[in-house]
């Protein structure tokens, strides 16, 4: 392990990692590459292929998704006749009414409002950087679209669908409706979106410099 | 570089309390109340798993007991684990307090499950006169218990468990 003065001169390309504040060189990436922090071995950079149409397209796509999953019902149940089907807004409504309103806010914020503010902020991102305006203000926002992140549970939400109507199953027929489905595309095609995007963008002008 | 999160372990602290006294009412008090033609039942988190295990489904009775149950009690221990090493000044383990962190911070998110059941249970069991099911006041508690296990893993810095790297070791040979 280096010692920590080892490092007073400044690397060429310095990156400092964001979980062990380590300075160090970026090395130069293949497309397809990674670069991990030597010390703690957090991810410093990717290099994935043609960043921006890919992440741009899937994050459109995602979108689309996104609405089929809140317009339709998720699930349904038939009981001795009678058939519910329920939308996730209407869940959350009939939560709220049940006397649980911080549980139902919760749900609300994880489950609908954090996925969308996370699919628009990226969009804010990725539509300015396709279009070549590249400034210091994308970074911090990008930031901010990390910070929002982990408050988007869909894949949780995902799950908990599954084990309540395992739940149900034995006392009634159980549905899955297409926003269930639309749920569960719109997770991966997000996945692929994010992993899809190189952060590098941010902070490197897309002029070919003459190192190349 | 970052902002480094300010007041990082004062406000973990404050935070993990919380979180300790919300675990409490969220496994003691009823998760759920279902009334039926049957009558009246109440469920606790633990008395739901042991209903999904007898009900054959063992694997879902599983993965409910380790996100609702398992994953808050580890969270808030590796919180207290990474906190309390992190204010001495640690020089030991320093990749695997890492690697704990990120594995909190990647866990975390995934005891909101019986949030999302009682949601979907709530949402769909409205049948008026032959089976109703209405969220207890557990679920807030529980609720309240992954947001406040959240903040608190998200206010720890991380780059706190590498910081005493950059003390003045007295100790240290003169050779170096
Ligand atoms: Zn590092």
């Amino acid at each position: 392990m280096p010692a920590p003065d080892a490092h007073l001169t400044l690397p060429a390309n310095p990156v400092a990692c964001h979980e062990c504040d380590l300075l160090q060189s970026e090395p130069r990436l293949a497309p397809g590459e990674t670069a991990r922090c030597v010390r703690c071995g957090a991810v410093l950079a990717r290099n994935p292929p043609d960043s921006l149409d890919r992440s741009l397209a899937l994050t459109l796509t995602a979108t689309v998704l996104y609405v089929i999953a809140n317009v339709y019902p998720l699930v349904g149940l038939e009981m001795q006749g009678r058939q519910v089907e329920v939308t996730l807004i209407e869940a959350v409504q009939i939560l709220w009414k049940g006397g649980v309103e911080p549980v139902a806010a919760l749900v609300f914020i994880t489950a609908l409002l954090f996925p969308v503010l996370e699919l628009l902020m990226f969009l804010l991102v990725l539509v300015p950087l396709r279009l070549g305006r590249v400034s210091p203000r994308l970074a911090t926002f990008f930031r901010l679209v990390r910070s929002v992140q982990p408050w988007g549970m869909m894949e949780v939400f995902l799950l908990g669908m599954l084990v309540s109507l395992v739940k149900l199953s034995h006392l009634a027929t159980v549905l899955l409706g297409p926003a269930f489905w639309a749920t569960a595309a719109l997770i991966v095609v997000l996945t692929l979106a994010a992993r899809a995007f190189d952060t590098r963008l941010l902070w490197q002008t897309p002029v070919a410099e003459s190192g190349r | 570089m970052h902002m480094r999160k300010h007041a990082s372990l004062s406000t973990t602290w404050a935070l993990i309390a919380a979180a300790i006294l919300l675990y409490v009412p969220a496994n003691l008090m009823p998760m759920m109340v279902t009334a039926s033609l049957l009558g009246s039942q109440e469920d606790t988190i633990m008395s739901g798993v042991v209903f999904l295990w007898q009900s054959g489904s063992w694997p879902l009775a599983t993965v409910v007991f380790f996100a609702s149950v398992m994953v808050p009690l580890l969270k808030i221990i590796a919180l207290i684990y990474l906190t309390a090493s992190a204010q001495r000044r640690s020089r030991h383990n320093l990749i695997q307090r890492t690697r704990l962190y990120r594995l909190v911070e990647f866990v975390g998110r995934w005891s909101m499950l019986d949030i999302y059941v009682i949601t979907i249970l709530v949402a769909l069991v409205q049948f008026q006169g032959l089976a109703t099911i209405q969220a207890g006041p557990a679920a807030v508690a529980f609720g309240a218990v992954v947001v406040v296990t959240m903040f608190a893993a998200m206010s720890f810095d991380p780059r706190l468990i590498w910081d005493p790297l950059s003390d003045p070791t007295p100790r240290r040979p003169d050779h170096d």
